[in-house]
């Protein structure tokens, strides 16, 4: 029972970088604008992050970085994407590309340092809630902001007015254009804020996590993460649960290469792929006309639970936003 | 559109992304004409660093060739990667069954032509989801990527696992009766760049000179248009994926057969990713590909030589071709944007 314990806390400690981003990609999408550009930019972040904490010896500064960086480049992408209107898929890819090589390029000298740390912070009074208390309350700063975080953007964006344009941006932005509201500026809003949230899980996995820097760092969790946030149909608890999922299986995985089991590991690292793209297909599939029409015929009961299975893609996502057209 | 004032934006993005990449270089206190000096010839230097370039341009090439076809039918093939990991895991499925005194000919052929289908069946996948389900071909691929590499390092690591010790340097090598042919005493073979440049001179006539390629152009530029006026446009632009599919899967059993001359984890390495590269910045002008493509792998090549020389870390290249890349769509799209006025 205590090894359970300690083995969903660990859990919960070592998704949290990977939720920070996720729920910054989900920002900006559920504003209408992909940033493609995760992969490099949690790697530049992170570096950046862990290169000025080294430093300046401030975690704080740090992160303050690593939240500008990503902010910076989720700028240029919305400069590009919204007001340019060049493919967001483009640029966000090349955009990856290119920070994971800057990352590479100027985080040479930090390599293998030892930097300062985000110290762990157990919560007083709230530790010692019998079982509650070492999944939840022992761990540092970064990690109890991501676990607020999960209700507070699900609330923002589902709940509160700023969130309901937000949502609207990224599904029908001509209507909210015809009452008034600034599309270019809620989505720029949007994308910037996500990007910071990016940047952050950057320094999370450099100061954090993974106290340090080496080349490619982390190199696969931003592709891993925009897959998540689909496979979490843009619902900040159904992406939560997508990062716990993903990090429990890589959990396992690691456990069976130490035990030798039957089941190949690399099976299970590729899995959150496998199920992203059949959910994705089984999800699109369901939205044609045809499948449609028959869940008119269907109880409502069964209804409700397909259409909260599949809870479409933002409609305009990726799409640029022309007032005169 | 004006194509005078376009034809300014190649200088504008060259311009930039030098200047861009000298003050990166500076901020790392390295001095910026040597670098540049050793990216832009580094690879010219030596007949093995010449060989070394030619061998990573020809995988480029076959990879940038399939992806004009791609882009020109609208789609961002971004599984390519695993296009080319499936093409060298299914060439070394074939170059396994070898006993002695087999036709090393005829093994090569199979090889390649398994390589192709497994490569185009892989890009089907994404192509038949996207068409028929509407699923972004873009997570599609990318998710591919990683399940190719799965099985790759699957392969590596389980049924094909070098007796005693299974490692990330791959598995057991071929017998050197299988290896390509090679140049001197260079690790050049003939047969990569040839098959390279054949397939780029299909590409170039199947997309300018046939009805099948005005197809695929049309069905890029509106799929829906293109449908309702008598073009298979879904079928054309499920063939344009697999055609790009099976240039990658023969990328990739060309690695096997020429360069590791076993199956790697990591065969792709990065190279469908810089063919994208070079597809975005061809802008569908399929006569850059191949000069591109070389200046890629020169420039790729030539930052071997900056760690050993310069003490500067080899990833300049790609901080270099990403700037060039960036600052040639923004060129062009400024451009574009003050001749609308």
């Amino acid at each position: 029972m205590d090894k359970l314990i300690l083995d969903i806390a660990a859990l919960i400690a070592m998704s949290t970088p990977l939720l920070l981003a996720t729920l910054g990609i989900l920002i900006g999408e559920r504003a209408g604008v992909i940033n493609l550009s995760v992969d490099g930019s949690l790697l530049l972040a992170g570096m950046v992050g862990f290169g000025v904490a080294f430093t300046t010896q401030s975690v704080i500064y740090g992160f303050f970085a690593a939240a500008l960086v990503g902010a910076t480049v989720a700028l240029l992408i919305g400069y590009l994407g919204i007001t340019l209107r060049l493919s967001q898929t483009a640029v966000g890819f090349v955009f990856a590309l290119l920070c994971t090589d800057l990352s590479s390029f100027l985080g040479n000298p930090y390599v293998q340092q030892s930097g300062p740390a985000v110290p762990a912070w157990a919560i007083p009074i709230l530790t010692d809630i019998p079982l509650l208390g070492p999944i939840l309350f022992r761990h540092d700063v970064v990690i109890y902001a991501g676990l607020v975080l999960i209700p507070l953007i699900a609330w923002f964006l589902e709940r509160s007015r700023p969130g309901l344009i937000v949502r609207g941006v990224g599904e029908r932005p001509e209507a909210l254009y015809a009452r008034g509201i600034d599309v270019v500026r809620v989505r720029y809003a949007a994308v910037i804020v996500g990007g910071a949230l990016i940047g952050l899980a950057g320094a999370a996995y450099t100061l954090d996590l993974k106290q340090g820097w080496t080349y490619r760092h982390m190199a696969g969790t931003g592709w891993i993460a925009l897959a998540i946030v689909i496979f979490g149909a843009w619902k900040s608890y159904r992406i939560a649960f997508g990062c716990y999922l993903y990090a429990a299986l890589q959990t396992v995985a690691s456990r069976m290469q130490v035990n030798d089991w039957e089941i190949p590991t690399q099976v299970l690292q590729v899995s959150p792929f496998v199920v992203m793209i059949v959910v994705l297909a089984v999800v699109n599939s369901l939205s044609t006309p045809t499948v449609q029409a028959w869940l008119q015929t269907v109880p409502a009961p069964v209804r409700r639970l397909f259409t909260y299975v599949t809870s479409p893609a933002p409609a305009s996502l990726g799409k640029p936003f022309d007032p005169a057209g | 559109m004006n194509t005078i004032r376009l034809a300014r934006a190649p200088l504008y993005a060259i311009i930039v992304s030098i200047l861009l990449t000298t003050v990166v270089l500076t901020t790392t206190n390295a001095d910026p004409v040597a670098a540049f000096t050793v990216l832009f010839s580094g690879a010219l230097t030596t007949p093995s660093r010449l060989a070394d370039m030619i061998m990573l341009a020809s995988p480029l090439l076959l990879c940038a060739a399939g992806l004009s076809i791609s882009f020109a039918a609208g789609q961002y093939n971004l599984g390519i990667e695993g296009q080319m990991t499936v093409g060298g895991v299914a060439a070394m499925a074939v170059l396994r069954l070898y006993t002695e005194g087999d036709s090393v000919v005829l093994l090569w052929l199979g090889a390649m032509c398994v390589g192709t289908v497994a490569g185009a069946c892989w890009a089907g996948i994404v192509a038949i989801l996207k068409q028929y389900a509407r699923v972004s071909e873009i997570f599609v691929g990318l998710g591919l990527n990683f399940v190719a590499l799965g099985i790759s390092l699957y392969m590596v690591f389980g049924p094909w696992k070098r007796p005693g010790v299974a490692s990330m340097s791959g598995t057991e090598p071929l017998a050197d009766s299988l290896w390509l042919p090679v140049l001197g005493n260079t690790r050049a073979t003939v047969v990569t760049p040839l098959i390279a440049i054949g397939v780029l001179a299909l590409v170039w006539w199947f997309l300018r000179a046939t009805q099948w390629g005005l197809e695929v152009r049309a069905s890029g530029l509106s799929q829906a248009a293109s449908q309702r006026l008598g073009v298979p446009a879904i079928r054309r632009t499920i063939q344009a994926m697999l055609v790009c599919g099976g240039a990658a899967g023969i990328a990739g059993a060309l690695q096997v057969l020429g360069v590791y001359h076993a199956l790697v984890p990591n065969l792709a390495s990065g190279i469908g990713f810089m063919g994208l590269l070079v597809a975005l910045l061809i802008n569908a002008d399929i006569r850059f590909v191949a000069p591109l493509v070389v200046l890629f792998a020169v420039l790729t090549s030539g930052s071997i030589q900056l760690p050993l020389s310069l003490s500067i870390d080899s990833s300049v290249s790609g901080v270099f071709q990403g700037f060039l890349v960036l600052a040639m769509i923004v060129a062009r799209a400024l451009l574009a944007r003050k001749e609308r006025g």
